[in-house]
């Protein structure tokens, strides 16, 4: 397994958010976290990412023990992280969005002399085409539409070349033709590299996800391929519920 | 905090005229950012042109008068460094500016030390290691540290040192230390006039281009992404916080410089210049002028200094209140200092290498 979370417990105050939560996901899998609003799926993520610590319980990612890593540390590793309001660095152009996130582990000497943005070039390039991004390199992020700020923010992710991405909310506020198109972007990248992805839209999460997790009042209600979810009678209790 | 809200309201015409030129086409878009990108080297040439006439122009004691405002210009680069461009709020920037004044005056009066080849290394490595072990502690935690931790930190440190060196004999005690013999090259002996003036604008400008260099680099465009969102920088695997200390010792290290040079052009050091009040001021230089940008701290120093000698000229008694009441104006009305009246917010961020244009045509 690539990712392993287990028995994780984190409470705020009074509030319990996740109650023995637990998550596997394996290499090369896009695996979907779904559950009612407020079932802890977002508090799960922050977990995995190190933006939470979990008050008790163990996250492995590669076979390391990574509960207590920093997110530097974690990133390092090979997790990635899109936020789920989009934190793309406004006022720089795209070009330099995507050059920030690439060279983020290159040395101190290659950044003050500014190497990297010679020998990074291509890499950028390649990234914004991939995203469909490319003719407006030298803008600023802040003149992008909400969807494209969304795909600025996949491509950065993605710039470290991750072993796994974590993916909050990814399709929040875009247009049909948008969800289209993000899916359309995030296959290639199964190649190379696992997905968790927290999503509302479920026809978006059927369509693109091999595992689905269910989260219901911070446990987990189910976990299984996208059909035997589907089948799920529990399931399909707590979404009938809520409609 | 007023430069967060700066920030915003400068966003939203920059965020407005971004999408305006997005409609009309994208062809016409670099052109209009290359039309916009020319006004900083105009501001820099002509502050570099009036610092060359200005002793030219200016009586004697006016001219010893601006050999101390470059000098705290010099300072002042060093506190924009660490605030305007790494986004630490260091309210104790006079410990390195002081502390490196003491250590030279130290060197002068007890070691007969003062061949400016050796004092003002000195002097820079007081400061440098000083702020590498302040800054250190205060910023290399294994989680980042809190601004408030930071900035309490930093006054902390100011103020003990003021503390202490008002209370130990060694150091002069209250009165400092006075009639530090002139700084020399060889026989020659650097007295207050055009000469030392010349000296510290040649150091100014070397300082001042080494900055540009630094914050034009993609180490700049690293601490541009730090100072917009420091969780971000770190999720992608950057070392956040060794950003930041690297940039603190930087600036520790000029503020020493500043510091020493103070000192030798004074003639003595005093308690107040490793305090407080000193590491206040520079806070109000760079604010005035406008954080986040090199020339903004040097015209802010320029600025503050010249209208508290004018006034305190004509105004006595209340010329303190006066200017106060400037820099409330300045900051409510222009937080991002006097050089936003100029400078768009497209600028002022700037670019952190030239367009790789060429290469796409070269095959």
């Amino acid at each position: 397994m690539l990712l392993e979370a287990a028995g994780i417990r984190k409470v705020f105050g009074k509030l319990t958010a996740l109650d023995g939560a637990a998550l596997s996901v394996g290499e090369n899998e896009f695996h979907g976290l779904i559950g009612p609003n407020g079932s802890g799926k977002s508090t799960l993520m922050k977990c995995i990412a190190g933006a939470e610590v979990p008050t008790t319980g163990k996250v492995s990612f590669v076979n390391t023990d990574i509960t207590a890593f920093t997110p530097t540390e974690r990133a390092r590793a090979g997790m990635s992280l899109k936020f789920q309001i989009t934190s793309v660095l406004p006022s720089l152009t795209l070009y330099d969005n995507i050059l920030l996130a690439l060279q983020a582990q290159s040395s101190l000497v290659d950044l003050v002399f500014s190497r990297t943005r010679a020998a990074l070039h291509d890499q950028v390039m390649t990234m914004l085409t991939q995203f469909r991004l490319a003719n407006r390199a030298f803008e600023a992020a802040a003149a992008l539409s909400h969807g494209q700020q969304q795909w600025l923010e996949i491509a950065m992710a993605l710039a470290g070349r991750p072993k796994l991405l974590l993916l909050d909310e990814p399709t929040g506020g875009m247009s049909l033709e948008e969800r289209r198109v993000t899916g359309e972007l995030l296959q290639p990248i199964k190649q190379h590299c696992s997905l968790v992805i927290v999503e509302h839209d479920l026809d978006f999460i059927r369509d693109i996800c091999d595992r689905l997790t269910v989260l219901d009042q911070g446990k987990v209600l189910a976990s299984g391929t996208v059909s035997e979810i589907q089948a799920n009678t529990s399931v399909q209790e707590i979404y009938l519920r809520r409609a | 905090m007023p430069k967060v809200m700066g920030a915003v309201k400068q966003a939203i015409p920059a965020e407005i005229g971004g999408e305006a030129v997005a409609v009309v086409g994208s062809s016409g878009a670099p052109a209009k950012a290359a039309a916009g990108r020319k006004i900083l080297p105009i501001v820099e040439g002509v502050v570099l042109v009036a610092a060359l006439l200005a002793p030219l122009v200016l009586q004697d004691y006016l001219t010893v008068f601006a050999t101390r405002v470059i000098i705290l210009a010099l300072f002042a680069l060093s506190f924009d460094l660490v605030w305007g461009y790494a986004g630490i709020m260091s309210f104790g920037q006079a410990l390195f500016f002081g502390s490196a004044g003491y250590g030279v005056a130290l060197l002068a009066r007890d070691l007969d030390i003062t061949n400016i080849f050796l004092v003002l290394p000195a002097g820079t490595l007081i400061g440098l290691t000083f702020a590498l072990l302040l800054g250190g502690f205060l910023l290399l935690g294994r989680h980042p540290s809190s601004v408030i931790f930071v900035s309490l930190g930093t006054l902390t440190g100011s103020y003990a040192a003021d503390r202490l060196a008002r209370g130990w004999y060694y150091l002069g005690g209250q009165n400092g230390i006075p009639s530090i013999a002139p700084m020399s090259l060889g026989s020659y002996e650097f007295t207050e006039g055009p000469a030392f003036y010349y000296l510290v604008l040649g150091i100014l400008v070397v300082v001042y281009l080494f900055c540009r260099f630094l914050v034009r680099s993609q180490f700049g465009l690293a601490l541009a992404g730090l100072r917009e969102n420091e969780q971000r920088i770190a999720f992608f695997g950057y070392k956040a916080q060794h950003l930041k200390a690297i940039i603190f010792t930087v600036g520790g290290a000029i503020a020493g410089l500043a510091g020493s040079l103070y000192a030798f052009h004074e003639g003595f050091v005093w308690p107040n210049m490793v305090g407080v009040v000193v590491s206040t001021q520079v806070v109000l230089y760079v604010l005035f002028g406008g954080s986040g940008t090199l020339i903004g701290a040097v015209i802010g120093a320029v600025i503050v200094e010249g209208v508290s000698f004018w006034l305190s000229d004509n105004y006595r008694d209340v010329w303190p209140i006066i200017l106060g009441l400037l820099l409330l104006l300045v900051i409510l009305f222009r937080p991002l200092g006097l050089i936003s009246f100029v400078l768009g917010e497209r600028e002022r961020v700037g670019s952190f290498g030239a367009r790789p244009k060429e290469k796409r045509n070269a095959p």
